[in-house]
């Protein structure tokens, strides 16, 4: 490593169901402007930029390195696309991340985006391949089988999902950019909506958005000049599996572990829950809360989902998880891992507004996707060192 | 693997048609949204940007700069070729049913080109700096194909769009998909299926791990070996966890609501999705024991469908312990 790497600015945009106030471009657009002006820069400063999105057929475009260019002032510098599929707001993070560390460039622009509106996500992941039968039904009902599999492995009470869906949507309420705003919601409320992928029902599900989220990373001596709080970068992975092999954990997946291994031993973590202050982790589908918990040895396995049953991950616990809502409340898939790296940054920067975690110094931004097979986290600091 | 023909490899490999096809819901945004409003009208408008180069069509942001553009700016229904290529044997879909060129059109008054079709007769019509005006289409949405084509100018220049009843502003546009692939599952993945033809299911076993693949891959996703030996497996399995679908979406083929499960065979190491039926689908449970309905012999093809789906056989549960490694 030739620098530490820090996060100066950060943008997000307005998530909603549907922007069609503007296009692709101009949703990309919004939200790295909105990053440039939190680091004090403009487009001329920027050396390179790094953009991530979902599969390609969730919008139909195959080339967005080189359809959005222009719209991110890219225009005769490098500019490359990042693809893991759910986990690529997180993996494109990282490789920006890492041009800065090696010393390749002193600012980077990252970004990524999905418009849910203009595709159909249940659609794209439900391809109608030969030679199987056309069971598979979105992500719900591949994910479905293995949050049975968790409940019946942990023991959990079924009202452990409610209660992360109204954690989570109350969260969003204190988040001027969180699609969903549900003052409304209740365990009750949960409990009583429909029965989509059964054990998984429709308020214990992530919404479709449209929306962008950028940042922008410079080196030690970039970040300098820096007009707001940087927050540092002490550790960064991914890690990828197969999504099948025999014996096959898919409950906590090894990559998953793995990952969380390397990035706490690169920023000297050894007690996880005691010694970071908030993680925002991707949790589209309320069970995946206790999932990760335990995949990312903040508990011990089995036991995740008595830290949400006692509070511990609500906002003013001890370990807030997703304040800012998470991916339950706002899901453009595409920037949903980056969004989670983003506000993990926002806590240690002390910018997170009305969801900012008290005296934050050390937090968790985390990501996953395909069949649970591709992971990526940092660890972020408001110390550099 | 040279010069060594192995025992369980396909008559013949197998392919299939894999289409996917989808229409995009575009929203343009300003810009390009006041462009195609501005078709719909019969009118060409183009940007200004800070150097004072007009482009047509105009884009959100400048190419040079990375400013957002601005002005719009009224620009000519006719133009000087660029450059050009003539297609011969149009395809479905292209502008024009007959033979016609692709060209390169700078429009008076823009400094940028626009792609469109010139219905020209003959490539001996068309030359690079020839004069081209637009032929409106009479009935205009907001599409770039609201201009039906370029003509070569005779002099007279483009003619009048016949006008259209005012309408909301352009938002978005459709954009439909189409992509059809010939999916080939590879020897392995052939032999498997013919195999179920047969009424039977062929594992192969990873000589390394000696873990039991059905359907088999080409090699281990563990070792990264190639597998070994045949295995045949039975189709009697047990459910190690399902998934209740209820949620209809855009090409959905399955009846609601409907139960599939991963079904570890016995004498398998990784379970297969299948459905679940014959079974209420509040009675499906984990452990359930189940065997394949198979379609009689003269209706089964090379598909996992020849499987009808998997039903219970009266045995007691399987014990939790027995497949909680395959979850
Ligand atoms: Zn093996």
């Amino acid at each position: 490593m030739k620098t530490r790497c820090a996060v100066i600015g950060v943008g997000q945009t307005r998530y909603a169901a549907r922007r069609d106030d503007l296009s692709l471009a101009g949703l990309v657009r919004e939200a790295a402007l909105r990053a440039l002006e939190d680091a004090g820069l403009s487009w001329g400063d920027v050396d390179a930029v790094v953009i991530g999105k979902a599969p390609d057929f969730f919008e139909g475009v195959a080339m967005p390195e080189a359809f959005l260019a222009d719209a991110l002032g890219a225009v005769g510098k490098p500019m490359m696309r990042v693809h893991t599929a759910g986990s690529v707001g997180g993996s494109t993070a990282i490789v920006a991340a890492h041009l800065i560390e090696s010393g390749v460039h002193e600012r980077v622009l990252t970004v990524a985006f999905e418009k849910q509106s203009e595709s159909d996500a249940m659609w794209a992941l439900s391809p109608k391949y030969p030679f199987v039968p056309p069971l598979v039904a979105g992500a719900g009902g591949f994910f479905a089988p293995i949050v049975r599999s968790y409940m019946r492995r942990a023991g959990a009470p079924v009202e452990v999902g409610a209660m992360v869906a109204v954690k989570d949507r109350l969260a969003a309420l204190k988040n001027p950019y969180a699609h969903l705003q549900m003052a409304d919601i209740s365990v009750a409320k949960v409990q009583a909506s429909p029965m989509l992928w059964d054990p998984i029902r429709y308020l214990e599900t992530c919404p479709s958005s449209d929306g962008a989220c950028a940042m922008v990373l410079a080196s030690e001596r970039a970040a300098q000049g820096a007009p707001r709080a940087p927050a540092w970068v002490r550790g960064m992975a991914v890690r990828s599996e197969p999504a099948q092999f025999a014996g096959r954990n898919q409950v906590s997946p090894r990559a998953g572990r793995d990952c969380a291994a390397d990035v706490y031993a690169q920023a000297g973590i050894t007690r996880p829950r005691e010694q970071i202050d908030v993680a925002e982790l991707y949790v589209p589908f309320t069970w995946f809360e206790p999932m990760w918990l335990e995949n990312l040895g903040f508990a011990d396995e089995n036991e995740g989902w008595r830290m949400t049953l006692d509070g511990t991950t609500a906002l003013g616990g001890a370990l807030p998880i997703n304040p800012s809502g998470g991916v339950l409340s706002t899901n453009p898939i595409g920037a949903s891992g980056m969004i989670r790296f983003a506000e993990a940054a926002q806590q240690v920067r002390g910018l997170a507004g009305a969801h900012q975690v008290d005296g934050a110094r050390t937090a968790v931004g985390h990501a996953y996707g395909g069949a649970s097979q591709f992971f990526a986290m940092w660890v972020v600091s408001s110390e550099h060192a | 693997m040279e010069g060594k023909q192995d025992p369980a490899s396909p008559a013949e490999a197998l392919s299939a048609p894999y289409v996917l096809a989808y229409t995009y819901r575009r929203s343009v945004g300003p810009v390009i949204g006041r462009f195609l409003t501005g078709l719909r009208e019969g009118r060409i408008e183009g940007v200004r940007t800070a150097a004072g180069r007009v482009l047509v069509p105009p884009a959100e942001y400048d190419p040079e700069t990375g400013a957002a553009v601005g002005d719009f700016v009224e620009v000519g229904a006719a133009g000087v070729v660029q450059s050009w290529c003539w297609v011969s044997e149009p395809r479905a879909g292209q502008p024009l049913d007959r033979p016609f060129a692709w060209a390169l059109v700078k429009l008076d008054g823009a400094d940028t080109a626009m792609v469109h079709a010139v219905d020209a007769p003959s490539p001996a019509a068309m030359r690079t700096g020839m004069r081209v005006c637009v032929r409106w289409r009479a009935e205009r949405v907001g599409s770039v194909r609201d201009i039906a084509c370029f003509v070569p100018d005779e002099g007279s220049g483009a003619s009048e769009a016949p006008p259209m009843p005012p309408a909301e502003p352009v938002r978005g546009m459709l954009s439909p998909v189409h992509l059809e692939f010939t999916i080939s599952p590879g020897a392995t993945l052939s032999r498997f299926l013919e195999g179920v033809v047969e009424g039977k299911l062929l594992g192969r076993r990873c000589p390394a791990c000696a873990k039991v693949y059905v359907p088999p891959k080409g090699a281990c996703p563990t070792c990264g070996v190639p597998f070994g030996d045949e295995v045949a497996v039975s189709d009697t399995g047990t459910v190690t966890s399902f998934c209740i679908v209820n949620v209809p979406f855009e090409g959905q083929t399955m009846k609601l609501p409907y139960t599939y499960g991963s079904v570890l065979l016995d004498g398998a190491d990784i379970p297969i999705l299948h459905l679940i039926s014959g079974i209420p689908a509040d009675e499906v449970r984990m452990g359930l024991r189940v065997r394949a309905e198979w379609l009689p012999a003269g209706e089964r093809r090379p598909t996992l469908e020849s499987i009808r789906w998997f039903a219970p056989t009266g045995e007691p549960d399987a014990a939790y312990e027995t497949f909680s490694e395959h979850q």
